[in-house]
């Protein structure tokens, strides 16, 4: 017998069956619904939104990223999700900007997949807020013409078409500002106004379940966050009733199942353990609190997140686990994450 | 009672044992030649006083232990030493061995010897016996079995732990020792309870043996209190630290032997040899191994000389198929990777795996996006996350403050890395850097 062609590994030799591109083709599977629903309530327009965000997204990933990096699925949830967390009407060379600004200032600056601090899509989002203020806060009312457009979604870059179209507050805003409140049916199903995916809340959960049962998410963040809204709405409301807004309006309203349920549980920009991500998820929740009851904001679930990523590190090396017969956590070193 | 009969986290892998759980061990023919290493236990190697051209019996020493952590070296058969110098080891080094042309005409019988009672031997006098029969961990890591049963002074031990989990996938000599020889396990237990003065003694097995299970509990002693344990599937259940958490509910302290908890663990392949040995007076000349995978054409459990040429014993298991892709010694979760079948079957060989292309999924590494699952996973409760990152960067002191020597490199942070970081890897890595920088300081 010859000696045939043999490998030589380091062990082990097996492999789990997952990889990180089942990973993150899974949460932009999950994501489909939600686009769907999204779809549903604000006609094609929103489809046209998503596109645009992911294809801004895909493009510096495609020039700038390592080679075959669009494989892995990431550059296309940042798109996504950048997508669902503004209003539908927004023009669609502005979702491209953001989508664009999203991976080369979030993610590629950093050195690319796993190195970067904030949410890609969520840092986009904050850099288009800042950049088109108006244009983020004009929301169209769910409804009406499927197929009309929401706001002038064909404009040239810099110019505004002045489309009218039938806007509403939303529920958040008209707490803020009206102090009027919103029935909480229409907030589970998501006939009210708002982003493209801060709509249907209950679609949200069921997506995210799915996720979690896969174990490509961490419940306890998106627990913790929600708990800590509960919370400290709560104790806000049994204060003073009149003044704050009830805590089941809090969970269910504005962009919080969102960030909650897919913005917080970015793995690259969460901590590692589960005490981290308990802590991690609970100021996130109190912050949310914080902005919308007193901030000058109306949502406040953006900056929660983004401001709790810059944590992570140090949430990290205080939660580090407790090594098997020593008693004690291991010792971690300082530097970058 | 959650943290009794369980330790924490760990994988579950498939077990792919069905290829030869149910086949009896038979014995394989003698070979033309054997191969044996004098470096087949951990410690010194063994020093040679066998000359080339000698002719040897079937248990003659070849090479002496040299030191207390050693052990000697014997003939697997009758024949002629033809060579002492450089063969092919498992390791991938070349390694100091004997080349032997075995006799084909010889019955393979041992010289006559007196076997003294076990009974009549003081403790003392059973573990030298045990040294000179060349007895080491059965189990894979080899380390000579004198050793571990002369505990430091003052250590209290209140318990044997016997080892009947064979946790790695595809192996399954342990299985079919307990299932075909459960009177030489249960011989093997009395006679270290004899040596170690203990008075309990627990098997433990894992539930996907209930054959094995059920002919250990039909032949447990009625003077003696051992008991058969029944656990959970999980790997690496038969790491010493995870089974005595499992059984006793107590933490090995970090850097200590079990005997620090109060039990010694003896796998239960070497408690079967330790009974032989007292049965027949042969020193560890045969072991069990299991030979599988889908790349051999002939799965199956054997017993066969050490020494025997890995490619002597696939032609005897029907040869290897054309698709083969690796060639591994021991489990797939911690064996190594064989690329020279000339290397010989060593004491600690437990098994033989020849993989297939889709049984190694060999993907290149990608970049970690923290999913946490490597802390979700390893057994010890480090930060592969955290150390690998460190691995990277070639931090190495930084990864001993973060108790990278805790890590028993059982593979179950690579196993579930969605990126495919061969974090094990990096971490045996860091730990021979930081030997050599320890042993130069």
């Amino acid at each position: 017998m010859t000696n045939p062609r043999l490998l030589v590994s380091a062990s082990p030799h097996l492999h789990g069956p997952d990889s990180t591109a089942a990973i993150m083709w899974s949460v932009v599977g999950s994501l489909v619904p939600v686009v769907g629903a999204a779809v549903w309530f604000f006609g094609p327009t929103a489809l046209l939104v998503v596109l645009a965000c992911v294809a801004g997204a895909l493009l510096p990933e495609r020039l700038m990223g390592t080679p075959g990096s669009l494989k892995d699925g990431s550059a296309a949830i940042t798109g996504i999700l950048l997508a669902l967390s503004l209003p539908p009407g927004i023009a669609l060379w502005m979702a491209f900007v953001g989508g664009a600004f999203a991976i080369s200032a979030g993610k590629l600056v950093f050195g690319g997949l796993g190195k970067n601090v904030f949410n890609p899509a969520l840092l986009g989002r904050a850099f288009l807020q800042a950049a088109f203020p108006v244009a983020l806060t004009t929301w169209p009312k769910p409804g009406g013409d499927f197929l009309a457009l929401r706001g002038d979604t064909f404009s040239f870059p810099f110019t505004s078409a002045g489309v009218d179209t039938v806007t509403a507050a939303t529920p958040l805003g008209a707490m803020k500002f009206g102090h009027a409140s919103t029935p909480l049916t229409d907030l589970l199903l998501g006939t009210t106004g708002g982003c493209l995916g801060e709509t249907s809340a209950l679609l949200l959960l069921v997506c995210a379940g799915w996720l979690a049962y896969r174990g490509f998410l961490n419940w306890r963040t998106p627990v913790a966050v929600l708990g800590s809204v509960a919370l400290f709405s709560g104790v806000l409301f049994a204060i003073d009733a009149a003044r704050f807004p009830s805590p089941l309006f809090m969970l269910f309203s504005g962009g919080l199942m969102l960030g909650a349920l897919f913005m917080a549980t970015d793995m690259v920009t969460s901590p590692v353990t589960h005490g981290g991500c308990w802590i991690f998820g609970a100021g996130i929740g109190a912050l949310v609190v914080l902005i919308r009851v007193w901030g000058g904001l109306a949502e406040g679930v953006m900056y929660a997140i983004l401001l709790m990523n810059a944590m992570v590190p140090f949430i990290d090396r205080v939660t580090q686990p407790r090594v098997f017969g020593t008693g004690r956590p291991a010792r971690t070193s300082g530097g970058a994450p | 009672m959650r943290s009794v009969f369980r330790f924490r986290h760990g994988v579950h892998p498939p077990d792919r044992k069905g290829l030869t759980a149910a086949l009896p061990v038979r014995r394989l023919p003698y070979p033309d030649e054997l191969v044996l290493p004098l470096q087949q236990h951990a410690g010194r190697p063994a020093k040679l006083v066998a000359r080339v051209g000698d002719r040897v019996e079937r248990g003659d020493v070849l090479a002496v232990a040299d030191g207390h952590v050693s052990v000697p070296v014997h003939a697997s058969a009758a024949g002629t030493v033809t060579d002492t110098g450089l063969w092919p080891h498992p390791s991938g080094a070349w390694e100091p061995a004997v080349r032997l042309a075995v006799d084909a005409h010889s019955a393979q019988a041992a010289r006559p010897r007196l076997v003294p009672h076990w009974e009549e031997l003081s403790p003392a006098e059973i573990i030298g016996a045990i040294q000179d029969a060349g007895l080491v961990g059965l189990g894979g890591a080899a380390f000579p079995m004198h050793v571990k049963l002369q505990p430091p002074e003052g250590t209290r031990l209140d318990a044997l732990l016997v080892n009947g989990c064979e946790c790695e996938p595809y192996l399954t000599t342990d299985h079919r020792t307990m299932v075909d020889h459960p009177r030489r396990v249960q011989l093997g237990v009395r006679i270290l309870m004899h040596c170690l003065g203990v008075r309990r003694a627990v098997i433990a097995v894992e539930r996907n043996k209930p054959d094995a299970i059920e002919a250990l509990t039909a032949t447990l002693p009625d003077d003696l209190d051992v008991s058969v344990l029944p656990l959970h599937v999980k790997y690496p259940q038969g790491a010493e630290k995870m089974l005595v958490k499992a059984v006793t509910g107590r933490e090995i302290p970090s850097g200590k032997l079990p005997l620090h908890a109060g039990v010694l663990v003896q796998n239960v392949a070497s408690l079967a040899t330790v009974a032989e040995v007292f049965e027949t007076g042969l020193p560890l000349v045969e072991r069990i191994v299991t030979v599988t995978g889908g790349g051999v054409v002939h799965p199956a459990n054997v017993v066969v000389p050490v020494g025997t040429k890995l490619k002597d014993l696939f032609a005897a298991c029907g040869g290897l198929r054309d698709d083969v892709a690796e060639i591994v010694m021991g489990g797939p979760m911690m064996g190594t990777s064989v690329g020279n079948l000339d290397a010989p079957v060593l004491k600690g060989t437990t098994g033989l795996l020849a993989l297939r292309a889709h049984e190694v999924r060999h993907e290149p590494a990608r970049p970690c996006i923290r999913c946490g699952h490597c802390l979700d996973a390893c057994p010890v409760f480090l930060n592969p996350q955290r150390l690998g990152t460190l691995a990277q960067a070639s931090r190495v002191p930084d990864m001993a403050d973060m108790h990278l020597k805790d890590c028993m490199l059982c593979g179950c942070c690579s196993y579930v890395c969605p990126s495919h970081i061969p974090l094990s890897q990096l971490f045996a890595a860091a730990r021979a850097e930081l030997r050599r920088k320890e042993s130069a300081a």
